[in-house]
Parts: structure tokens; sequence; C-alpha cells
């Protein structure tokens, strides 16, 4: 050999330096101690030691969703490997690009049940774009190149690179392929120009358009055509829970979210339309509601990079296969191009829309006595000006946070949408915190969610990742009480969180800030304590037990079917009715 | 609906779970699928057959094409082909049936592969309706064991 022959695990180490890696999430054990001992005398990139194997793969999601940026996880074979499973299914459910290196046994004892084994390439296999097990260290700088590829193109996605020990510890000249080409993988960039000129002559037609964005809006970074396109169209834009950001939320055009926790006006606004164009967006059963009820008199424009969103739900009239952001700039061209009089055109429309809004905006009944959750989020906006990375759980919390607070700029919204992971939230503002350290990073979450990965604030107190956690605390796992009282006859099975902790005693004990508000005077005090904090905050909102979300639009119904607070007493009667 | 589809695959490990997977995981219905090599040795052929309707149909082929493993994927529907399917099979012979078994297997153009006192195994090979007739008009005699190899099918020039 005339080159030098280094092991596998400087091969790893040399391709994510090669692959500009700044951070990696990585749990050690047996089979990756020589992938440890080669990280421990670098200074390149930084090793974040997480608590849990899925709080470091939710971190790797979090830096990942709030940059753009490849997460990178590391974790040991066998149980390290397992407990990676939530952490990949959340990012591939919401299209996420990561890579995760799991270790495995040597080759030689693959599939004899070995100490630590555990075949995680099978396991995986339904919850990852892709997935390595890499058999021949030769084959190990090419598969991780790939593996980056693969996870950030296209429709993006987690990628998982099964490490066995030997694998690492042997030697190999490093060769490092500049340029990836997959003969069987060819996402399509640019769309068909003759399906964007009929989506344009169909957008020029239409008298009651209304644009829906997903997270393919934030993932291609488009959401500056998408404002052009609203702007220029007069077109009203209505997001998922995954596009929150791709379009500015005080924007007059907005509509805010739709679905199931919509706004009254969006949902209208769908269901009365006569033409629907989706971007990025997958029209999932918690937009759609009842899908023969789904926007009954639109035609459907859908422009997404993955053929296979395309009428996998609903039917769509002009498909424009590629990559948002390209889409979106040529779509812009051939609109410009049309010189309609859109203020005109739009003009009954918007005012129907303000009508709407009026008649029935997002509100809740504020009290005097007991702490609304919605007031600590909307006294949260007030107080950061919009200024803030928001990170939440799963919840009634998570719905109140997309609702109450408004986010003008994309990637400044982290969640976890198509699973819908509890435990998400803390690690994942962690990761975003690691990427975007100038920013302040809120975690907002539940006492239920909060408690499914708490063991990572020793993690950011431990690396100074001073993250800022809202706890909306109702003592209970909320959005299922809320599901119970309204559809289950208040028959409370298994919601009480009766001995929820002491958050306050319970940082402190890790040795972070708690702070604590239990009627509504304290609300703003303690969010500018925690605003103000150095280190890590946990802010304890001792908040309304029987608080709802709405807009509701119940499971099986149309979405313009809501059910709304203050009509609780007579919706309630007529569902116990229908059942 | 029946459909036949062909795949061309990367010939890798994991592969062709990657490819039932998608089938079971939407609760899509594999008939036979059948894999072999092809003139290039790190590819192989996948011929699978399946059933659904049109929606189902294009999400199968649209999600294979997906599969970052899969190269090529033909759906037949649209096209003239030619399917083939081989079959073997063993039945009871006492020695009033013998004669009767070989005209049979005659008609179809069978081969017999095996014989002893009590059996033969017949080879045949042919489309589906064929291979279906032929089983039928043994099936009087006694069929001990059927093994179809699934289709393959390819597109006339």
């Amino acid at each position: 050999m005339s080159n030098k022959e280094i092991t596998g695990a400087e091969i790893f180490l040399e391709s994510l330096k090669r692959e500009k890696v700044d951070t990696i999430f990585a749990y050690p054990g047996g089979v990756v101690l020589k992938i440890f001992d080669v990280l421990y005398d670098q200074k390149d990139i930084r090793i974040i030691l997480p608590r849990h194997e899925q709080g470091g793969v939710h971190m790797a999601d979090g830096y990942a969703r709030s940059t753009g940026k490849v997460g990178v996880a590391l974790a040991t074979s066998g149980p390290g490997a397992t407990n990676t499973v939530t952490g990949l299914a959340t990012a591939y459910m919401d299209s996420i690009p990561i890579v995760v290196f799991t270790g495995q046994v040597p080759t030689a004892l693959i599939g004899n049940d070995a100490f630590q084994e555990a075949d995680i390439v099978g396991i995986t296999r339904p919850c990852t774009k892709y997935n390595f097990l890499v058999k021949d260290v030769k084959d190990l700088a090419q598969t991780i190149k790939e593996a980056f590829y693969i996870a950030a193109s296209g429709r993006p996605g987690p990628v998982l690179i099964d490490l066995p020990r030997d694998v690492v510890t042997t030697k190999a000249e490093f060769i490092w392929p500049e340029k990836v080409d997959i003969r069987s993988y060819k996402p399509s960039v640019t769309g068909n120009k003759r399906q964007i000129m009929q989506a344009a002559a169909a957008i020029a037609k239409a008298k009651k358009p209304v644009a829906y964005i997903g997270g393919g809006v934030i993932s291609s970074n488009a959401a500056e055509q998408i404002r052009e396109f609203a702007e220029l169209t007069r077109i009203p834009v209505t997001h998922t829970l995954m596009g929150i950001g791709g379009f500015p939320g005080t924007h007059p055009l907005s509509l805010g979210m739709l679905g199931m926790h919509g706004t009254y006006y969006a949902n209208m606004a769908i269901h009365h339309s006569d033409l629907i164009v989706a971007i990025g967006a997958r029209f999932d059963d918690r937009v759609t509601g009842k899908v023969e009820g789904f926007a009954p008199e639109a035609k459907i424009i859908h422009i997404d990079v993955d053929p296979t969103s395309i009428r996998k739900n609903v039917r769509v009239d002009i498909p424009v296969v590629g990559d948002v952001k390209h889409v979106m700039v040529e779509l812009n061209k051939e609109l410009r191009a049309i010189k309609e009089p859109w203020d005109a055109i739009r003009k009954s429309w918007i005012k129907q829309i303000d009508a709407w809004r009026e008649e029935r905006p997002l509100t809740y009944e504020q009290s005097d006595e007991v702490i609304k959750p919605q007031f600590v989020i909307e006294k949260l906006y007030e107080l950061t000006g919009g200024d803030a990375i928001i990170v939440t759980d799963v919840g009634q919390h998570q719905m109140w946070a997309a609702q109450f607070f408004k986010y003008d700029t994309p990637r400044n919204w982290l969640s976890s949408g198509g699973l819908g992971t509890m435990g998400y939230g803390l690690p994942a503002a962690i990761g975003a915190k690691v990427a975007r350290p100038d920013k302040n990073v809120f975690s907002i979450s539940g006492d239920g969610s909060i408690q499914m990965n708490i063991q990572e604030i020793a993690t950011s107190i431990e690396n100074n990742i001073p993250v800022k956690v809202i706890i909306l605390n109702n003592r209970f796992l909320g959005m299922v009480r809320q599901w119970q009282e309204l559809f289950y006859a208040e028959r409370y099975s298994s919601v009480d969180l009766g001995s929820t902790p002491d958050f306050v005693k319970l940082a402190e004990a890790y040795g972070a800030i708690g702070l604590r508000a239990v009627k509504p005077a304290d609300v703003e005090a303690v969010l500018k304590e925690g605003l103000k904090a150095k280190r890590t905050v946990f802010m304890d909102f001792v908040t309304a037990r029987y608080e709802k979300v709405f807009p509701m639009v119940p499971a099986g119904a149309s979405i313009n079917e809501m059910i709304f607070g203050e009509e609780k007493k007579k919706e309630e009667k007529k569902l116990k009715a229908v059942k | 609906m029946k459909h036949i589809i062909s795949a061309l695959v990367e010939n890798k490990f994991g592969v062709l779970s990657r490819v039932s997977g998608l089938f079971s995981g939407r609760g899509f219905n594999i008939e036979t699928i059948s894999i072999g090599p092809t003139l290039d040795p790190t590819v192989s052929q996948m011929t699978i057959v399946t059933t659904g309707d049109e929606r189902i149909l294009e999400q199968i082929l649209k999600q294979l094409n997906k599969l970052i493993d899969v190269i090529k994927v033909t759906d037949f529907a649209d096209k003239e082909f030619v399917e083939r399917e081989m079959c073997l099979i063993k039945i009871n012979t006492p020695v009033e049936h013998r004669s009767e078994a070989l005209r049979i297997a005659d008609i179809f153009r069978a081969r017999v592969v095996d014989s002893t006192q009590k059996s033969y195994t017949f080879q045949v090979t042919g489309d589906e309706k064929k291979i279906e007739a032929f089983i039928e008009l043994l099936k009087p005699m006694g069929i001990k064991e059927v093994v179809r190899t699934g289709k393959i099918a390819i597109t006339r020039d």
C-alpha cells in the first residue's frame, strides 16, 4: 500500500469532518469504544453526551430542524440502537435529515444472539429513509458520503448506518468520494414546465383560492418564494403544524393553521374554496378531517417533491413533482407574466375571509383566578416579540403554542407533527440551542410530556446549553382528558397525573433554575425572570386543569364541522346523542 | 384487479425485505413474487403479481420507484407481454391411473421429471390458465404436492 491506512474509527471521524459536521450527540458502549477513543483526541467536532439515546437522536433532529443541516447521533449496539428507534421514526414522519450511527457486534457474530446484539437495520427499515450495514471497512467512507446525500436530498429523512465492531477497528486507506451518484436514486428537482403553466392558469382563473403550505416549504427553504407568491396573487395562506413559519403568521394574508385545531377562518376558507394550492404538504388526516368532505368544490394543485404524496389521500387535478423552492420560483415567473388585476379579482373573497375572521377569532376565556395556558403563550409572545425558537412536546400545550404564538420566520418552530412524540421537546430544544446559541430557545411542554425525557436537563447543565422550559402544568394528560371529556362521557381513565413531581425542586436537583407561577398575576414576572436566566430554567405554570383546545374538528367530521368552547354544553349533548 | 409489475433492483442484501416491507406496511397484497439475476450481476429482476384498484396500483408503482434500491419499475398493464410460470406437480398413480395421467400430461406438454411405482412428478410451464387447467384435470387422481414458481413476464417487441 502506498497510502497510509487508518482504522475504521478514524475513517468515521475524517468522513464527518469532510461533511462539515460540527456536533454529534453520542452515547458510548462496548462495540463503539474504538470510535469514542478516536473522538477523545480531536477538537473539530463537539461531542455532546445525552442521558438517553432517544434524547440524543431528538437533539440531532432539533439541530437539523433549526438549521437545515444534517444532524448526527451515535449510539452503541443492542439497547443503545433500539433506543434510537422513536427518534428515527419521529424524524422519518416529519422528513428531517439526520444520520444516526449505531454500533454492531463483530460481523462474525451477527445473527448469533451475541451480547447487546439487535438487528437494527431490520428494525429500522420501515422508519428510515434508508439504512446501511457496513460489512467492509473499505466501503465506510463511500457509505457515509451516500448517507448524508440521501438524508438531505429529495424528500429528506433519517438514515442509519450500522457499524460492526471489526469494521471500526480494521484499517483501510481513506478515500473520500467527492461526488455521489446512485443510479437508483434520482429525486426530481425541477417541476414539469407544462404542469406549472397549467397551475398558473388555474390560479389566475380561481375566484376563491387558498394556499395550503406544509413542512416541505421549510425543508426546501422556500418561505421567501411563498411570500412573493401570496403577495403577488393576493392568495390567503394557511399552514399545517409542520408549515408554521413558512409564511409570516402576522401577515394579513395568513389564515393561521388549518385542520383539527385550525382556525375557524382557515377551515371555512378551505371548505368554500374553488382552488387549493397545496405546497409541500401531504393531506394528513389531522388536516383533512373526513376526506370525502374536504374542500368539496375545489380543484387541487399539489406541489411536492415526493410523487407518492400525490393522490395518496385526496384527488389531485394538477400535480407538480419537484422541489418546492424550484417550482415556486418558476410558478412565480409564470404568474408575473399573467397581468391579472389581482387585487380586484380577490377582493370579494378576501372580504368573505375577513368576515369569518371577525366572526370567530382565535380566543379563550381569560380568568383572574387561575392561569389560562393560552395566556402564558400570549405573554411569552409579547415579551419575546416573537424572537425565539419555540420547541414543543405533544398535546394541548403544543396546539396552544401553535395557535397563540405568531411565527414570522421559518425554523423557529420545532414540533413532532407526524409521529406526535411526547418527550421530543426538551432534547430537541437542546439540539436547537447547540446549533443556534444566539437565540433564546423555549421548550413548551406539558407535565406529562416533560417527564418522558426529563433526564436531558443534565445534558443541558453539563454542556452549558441553557434552554428555557415552560411547563403548562394541569396535572393531567390534557389532550387525552379532553377527548375523554368530549367523547367518553368524562370517564377519565389513566389521565390524572396526581403525583406530578415538584418541578421547581426537580430542576434545582439537576442544577437548573426552578420558577413557579400559580396566579395569572405571577405569569409575567416568571417569564421575565426566565428570559433573563443564563442557566437552564424550568418555569412551572400551574394552569386551569380542565381547559380545552378549541376550535376542534372531532375525529371523522369534515373540517367545517368545528366545535367551539362557548358552545361546549350544547355540542356535548349533541355528540352524546350521536353516540 | 390483477397486475404484473417488474422491478430492476440492486442485487444487495435487504432489498427483498425492503420491497416486501413496502407491501406489508401498507396493506398491499403480493400474490406471487419471483426474483432472479440479470445479465448484469449487480442487478436483479423482480416480477411481482399484485391485486388492487387503480389508486392502490398507482401507489405501489410510486412507492416502488421511491425505494432507493429500485432502479426501474415496469407496469405491464399497458403493454404487450408474454407471461410464464412453471409448476411441479406430484400425483398419486395407482396402476389404473398411470396411462390416463400420461395422456393428460401429453395434452399440456408436461414432462415427467420423476417417477416411482406410486407417483409421477410433472413439470409444466405456461400461463396461469393453462397451469390451473392442468391441475384441475389431475385433481381426481389425487395430487400430493404442487410447487409453483410464480409468474415471470417479458414485454413483446
